[in-house]
């Protein structure tokens, strides 16, 4: 038994039908470190940190130990505190309603049994618990008020005060917060803020797992940092002596890339097609781009880095601050438009909820698919025949199995799903197809057919941008990627440029050094 | 989404696709019962009350009355109806409809107007209380139920100052004439508007294209609205389309009444959203509908009859309204999600 280690992950594994997510992971975590926690979307962290807290029974012979005592796996949910385990998720766990003490105390506040509650003494307990850390925030501020920084630090500052309980009986103990990507949705400049409280938490012993996309913000926090890489670590390095080229190399691996060129056959036409220009909304800062005839445009980048919100603020279903697009030479405001007005201008947009935003689960599929073009079957007399066997003909042709009309869109697998989506759409011919992880939860087959089915789209004509954070997807159907960072174009890979992990390497690395490329502006 | 959770991606060949042969067109028997079985309730509380009551309830005159005189109430609950298919609940429409019967009232038997512009003023009153419960919705995306609780209280209490709160006899006869008075096969003609309003309505929305679209904004807001939809638009319209209809329902109770008073139109709110919710577990099974709630308006009739006719106290009429109301919510709901389970098999 070591007692300069906090933690210790032993030979953990986690197996989900057939598949190892985990693959007998060592992970060691001394007393008053930061440790980092990096790797791709799938690499085993978050199946890691859901062990730890209790959510995931990992396979049997793994072990977990707290300050040198072995805990029982799996860790009994609930129990996280009192074994010495604190998190801070990505949304952070507040009530935005209620006030910084009742967020602050809600956990005894509630459990507690007491006839009255004392507001002062929570009060004080609330500015105590400030005090220690550093933050400075008034205690009857609301929530949602708080700026959001502000906020984090809240959700970081109870974290801690949540070990307080099992640490100060015993002054060998220290504790572990995990803190699973809380910077995410914070603005750059005031995130220094946040990590002075994280380097103060450990002065009192506490150990911290910091799990994170920003490669560099993990360098500049932790002590030391492991890479996860298909589930297993690719290894543990010191921060002060890693360079972040080397941390991209852990994370991707070699591997061949002789895989993953998906041939694209299609041509891409030569007349600019669409253009967007300087869209500022959201996370997207002065974004431009222009987009060919039968071009598949990929849009991608790390979690919070707004790519996603791109393809609504194009279609102005959440609409964008400022910024224009144009359209076969008819000028759009992005901060006026509206969805009827994007599909007049022959836009469409595939979301990626799929049963709350792309279709609706409880209607009939007949209903789903035609309801861009119901006015085409005598708007004030359906000729009700006809309607279904249009429906009919398309789910034929987009190769929904089963092709029956008469049942509920919620009862179809979610490839089918996707394709009657699909079908609602380019039916009516869009100049311009918006898709947002067009996907996600659809099996193999289907992925394949939703793939031929837009690049078929766009070899005669029609422009495509696609968000995704799938790069294995973009690499396959995409001519030009545009990768994402804090709201802005970092770079763009083109032709042979396009593989999964160039894309991997570009979302880590580009970032810092903006540099407007002249390839993705419109020419004035 | 279930196939696609486990397994690698590689043994995932292409799944359960062809299977699902059981969701063909095919109506089961089960499907036939669960549509019917409002009407077949209904069957069934006539024969009991037949049997208790052969004298009073099981005669002719009596089946002729039921129809005849519960027009205000079908009306009533085929406005409620529209709103709520958009996904909204309109709570004035009551109000309204006393308001609409109590303008004809006032206007014509105390300040001499001609009936058919006291008519035509007191559509236009449903359609602007419609109107302004849509502005206020709509534009500053206010909670329906909220809003309408409360322009349906004010326009109660206008009621109530427009009439000094006196009941106002003595309207033109020419409206209880083509309301109450005149019949066709036996039945006041008023039995008929009720049952050609809900033909229309029942065509409007099975039959057109702007039927569907209220259909989809109140199951898929947010979809409907990607679509292209003008959802505002369309719950806007909705409410005017009910404000318009509740107010020709307060026409028809004053003319069936050949007076207004200023409360009892109230009563009508609760069987109204009743019969609305008790429909949507009939015909089309899971969806408000227009056929549904009009059964369901005179399944309730003849329950709340034959109690009166047993000699029941009128208390129970209450009684029996509420229950009919959490039955029927609590049926749909239930329709509705065993509707689901059968869809994620």
């Amino acid at each position: 038994m070591d007692p300069a280690q906090a933690v210790v992950v032993r030979n953990m594994s986690m197996t989900f039908g057939g598949q190892r997510a985990l693959d007998a992971v060592d992970v060691s975590i001394r007393r008053g470190e930061i440790h980092g926690l990096v790797g791709q979307n799938g690499c085993g962290k978050s199946t890691l940190i859901k062990i730890l807290s209790g959510y995931h029974h990992p396979d049997p012979g793994g072990e977990l130990e707290i300050d040198g005592l072995p805990v029982k796996l799996p860790v009994r949910t609930g129990s996280a505190s009192e074994l010495g385990l604190s998190f801070v998720h990505q949304d952070l766990g507040l009530l935005p309603t209620l006030t910084v003490v009742e967020n602050f105390r809600a956990w005894t506040i509630s459990t507690k049994f007491e006839l009255f509650i004392r507001w002062g003494r929570e009060r004080q307990l609330t500015e105590e618990a400030f005090a220690r850390y550093g933050l400075s925030c008034d205690p009857r501020a609301v929530v949602g008020e708080l700026p959001a920084v502000q906020r984090a630090l809240l959700a970081i500052v109870r974290a801690l005060d949540d070990l307080r309980v099992y640490t100060k009986d015993d002054e060998s103990r220290g504790g572990l917060l995990v803190l699973d990507e809380p910077t995410v949705f914070l603005p750059r400049e005031n995130r220094e803020n946040l990590f002075e409280v994280i380097r103060r938490s450990v002065t009192h012993g506490s150990s911290v797992l910091f799990v994170s996309h920003d490669l560099d913000e993990a360098l500049s926090v932790t002590d030391r940092i492991t890479v996860l890489r298909d589930g297993r670590v690719a290894g543990t390095v010191d921060s002060a002596a890693t360079k972040k080229d080397q941390l991209v190399e852990m994370i991707i691996g070699k591997r061949l890339e002789a895989f993953e060129a998906i041939h694209r056959e299609h041509t891409v036409g030569e007349r600019s097609h669409v253009s967007v220009d300087g869209v500022t909304g959201g996370t997207i800062k002065d974004v431009s781009f222009a987009l060919n005839e039968g071009e598949v445009l990929g849009l991608t980048g790390l979690v919070g880095s707004g790519f996603e919100e791109l393809p609504y603020q194009m279609f102005g279903a959440t609409p964008a601050n400022s910024g224009r697009m144009t359209i076969a030479g008819i000028e759009h405001d992005l901060a006026t438009m509206s969805p009827p007005d994007a599909i007049k201008a022959g836009m469409g947009l595939i979301p990626a909820d799929r049963q709350g935003a792309a279709g609706i689960g409880s209607l009939l599929v007949r209903d789903n698919v035609m309801m861009q073009v119901i006015d085409q079957y005598r708007p004030y007399r359906l000729d009700r025949r006809r309607y279904l066997r249009g429906a009919e003909d398309t789910l034929k042709e987009y190769d929904v199995r089963p092709p029956e009309p008469i049942m509920d869109f919620q009862a179809l697998s979610g490839g089918n799903q996707q394709k009657v989506v699909l079908a609602k759409w380019l039916q009516g011919g869009p100049k311009v197809l918006l898709v947002h992880e067009p996907t996600q939860g659809v099996d193999v087959g289907a992925r394949l057919q939703v793939f031929e089915t837009i690049t078929q789209a766009a070899a005669q004509g029609m422009s495509v941008v696609c968000a995704s954070s799938d790069y294995e997807q973009l690499a396959a159907i995409c001519d030009r990627v545009l990768i994402f960072h804090d709201g802005q174009i970092m770079c763009a890979l083109v032709g042979d440029q396009i593989t999964k992990d160039r894309i991997t390497e570009q979302c880590y690395v580009s970032r810092g050094t903006l540099r407007p490329d002249t390839e993705t502006r419109i020419p004035a | 989404m279930n196939q696609v959770s486990t397994g690698t991606p590689g043994e995932m060949l292409p799944p359960v696709e062809n299977e699902p042969q059981r969701h063909r067109k095919g109506i089961t028997l089960g499907d036939y019962v669960e549509r019917f079985a409002l009407i077949i309730a209904w069957v069934i509380v006539i024969v009991v009350f037949s049997i208790l009551a052969p004298e009073s309830f099981f005669r002719m005159q009596n089946f002729t009355t039921m129809l005849s005189t519960q027009t205000t109430l079908v009306i009533l609950a085929l406005a409620v109806l529209i709103p709520l298919i958009a996904g909204d609940y309109d709570l004035s429409l009551a109000a309204n409809l006393m308001m609409a019967g109590m303008l004809v009232a006032v206007l014509n038997a105390e300040q001499g107007v001609p009936l058919g512009l006291t008519i035509l003023i007191a559509l236009g009153f449903g359609a602007l209380l419609g109107f302004i419960n849509g502005l206020i919705i709509i534009i500053f995306d206010i909670n329906a139920f909220i809003v309408t609780l409360g322009t349906g209280t004010i326009v109660t209490g206008l009621v109530l100052w427009i009439s000094s709160s006196r009941t106002i006899g003595g309207v033109s006869v020419w409206l209880s004439d083509w309301v109450v008075v005149n019949r066709l096969a036996g039945l006041s003609i008023e039995f008929f508007y009720g049952l050609l309003l809900c033909a229309v309505l029942w065509y409007v929305l099975d039959f057109t294209a702007i039927g569907r679209r209220i259909l989809f904004v109140g199951r898929g807001t947010n979809v409907a609205r990607l679509s292209g939809i003008r959802v505002g638009r369309v719950r806007w319209g909705c409410f005017v389309a009910a404000g318009i209809l509740a107010s020709f329902g307060g026409i028809v109770y004053t003319g069936t009444a050949g007076a207004a008073d200023p409360v009892s139109g109230g009563t009508f709110m609760l069987p109204a959203f009743a019969a609305a919710f008790l429909g949507s577990t009939a015909i089309t099974p899971g969806r408000f509908n227009p056929w549904g709630t009009y059964i369901a308006v005179y399944f309730l009739v003849t329950g709340v009859t034959g109690l009166a006719i047993m000699g029941v106290q009128s208390w129970v009429q209450s009684v029996f309204y509420g229950a009919a109301l959490v039955i029927a919510v609590s049926a749909s709901a239930f329709v509705k999600k065993r509707r689901e389970a059968a869809a994620k098999l």
